[in-house]
């Protein structure tokens, strides 16, 4: 039992560290939504999956999956909800230097901007 | 050992929030800002159900879990609405 928690606690706390670094490093907005809306979610899924497999069957292990439920419904909706407002607003996105013909009408994400 | 491993993972988590609130602060545009602060407030809501681990009073915290992950999509939401209508340019 004890070994499925550790499973579930150590793949929970990679997948938080994974959408961290991904907010951190990558260019610009849209890759950062990417690594936030999907990763986020298994991960903080899988922390509390543990943490109610480790309290065994009572109220507050329903608790616990009511908000796995909750976590699973609400991040990609307001991740998608601040996405698409940055879509609407024309937001600039990174492409890479030597590529030209990538996407010519799309304004480039400037330095600093 | 298991109280050990749930404060080391409590810890580890304090500091990843720790860690997000550099783009909260330098990002270049507000969507940056807004997406950080919605994974700051994700990671808050593990935090919290940790915390009701350790301290042994599950049912109070995981009420105050709850309640905490139902504002914070209720405020990204909310704040993302305004800014599809809003006249700045994402600045």
């Amino acid at each position: 039992m004890i070994v499925i928690v550790m499973v579930f606690l150590g793949a929970g706390l990679f997948f938080l560290t994974v959408s961290t670094v991904g907010l951190i490093r990558l260019p610009d907005f849209l890759s950062r939504a990417h690594a936030v809306g999907k990763s986020e979610t298994l991960g903080a899924m899988l922390v509390l999956i543990a943490l109610a497999i480790y309290n065994g069957w009572a109220l507050v292990s329903f608790k616990i999956f009511l908000i796995v439920f909750l976590v699973a419904v609400t991040n990609p909706t307001g991740v998608h909800a601040i996405t698409r407002a940055a879509v609407r607003k024309r937001q600039a996105f990174w492409v890479r230097e030597d590529d030209d013909q990538a996407h010519p009408t799309v304004p480039r994400a400037e330095e600093g901007s | 050992m298991t109280e050990t491993i749930l404060l080391g993972s409590a810890m580890y988590i304090a500091v990843l929030i720790a860690v997000n609130f550099y783009r909260v602060a330098v990002g270049p545009t507000i969507f940056d800002r807004l997406i950080a602060v919605g994974l700051v407030g994700n990671n808050a809501v593990l935090l919290i159900v940790l915390m009701g681990f350790l301290y042994g009073r599950m049912d109070m915290f995981l009420d105050l879990a709850i309640t905490y992950a139902i504002l914070n999509f209720v405020g990204v939401v909310a704040l993302g609405k305004y800014l599809e209508s809003a006249g700045s340019e994402g600045k």
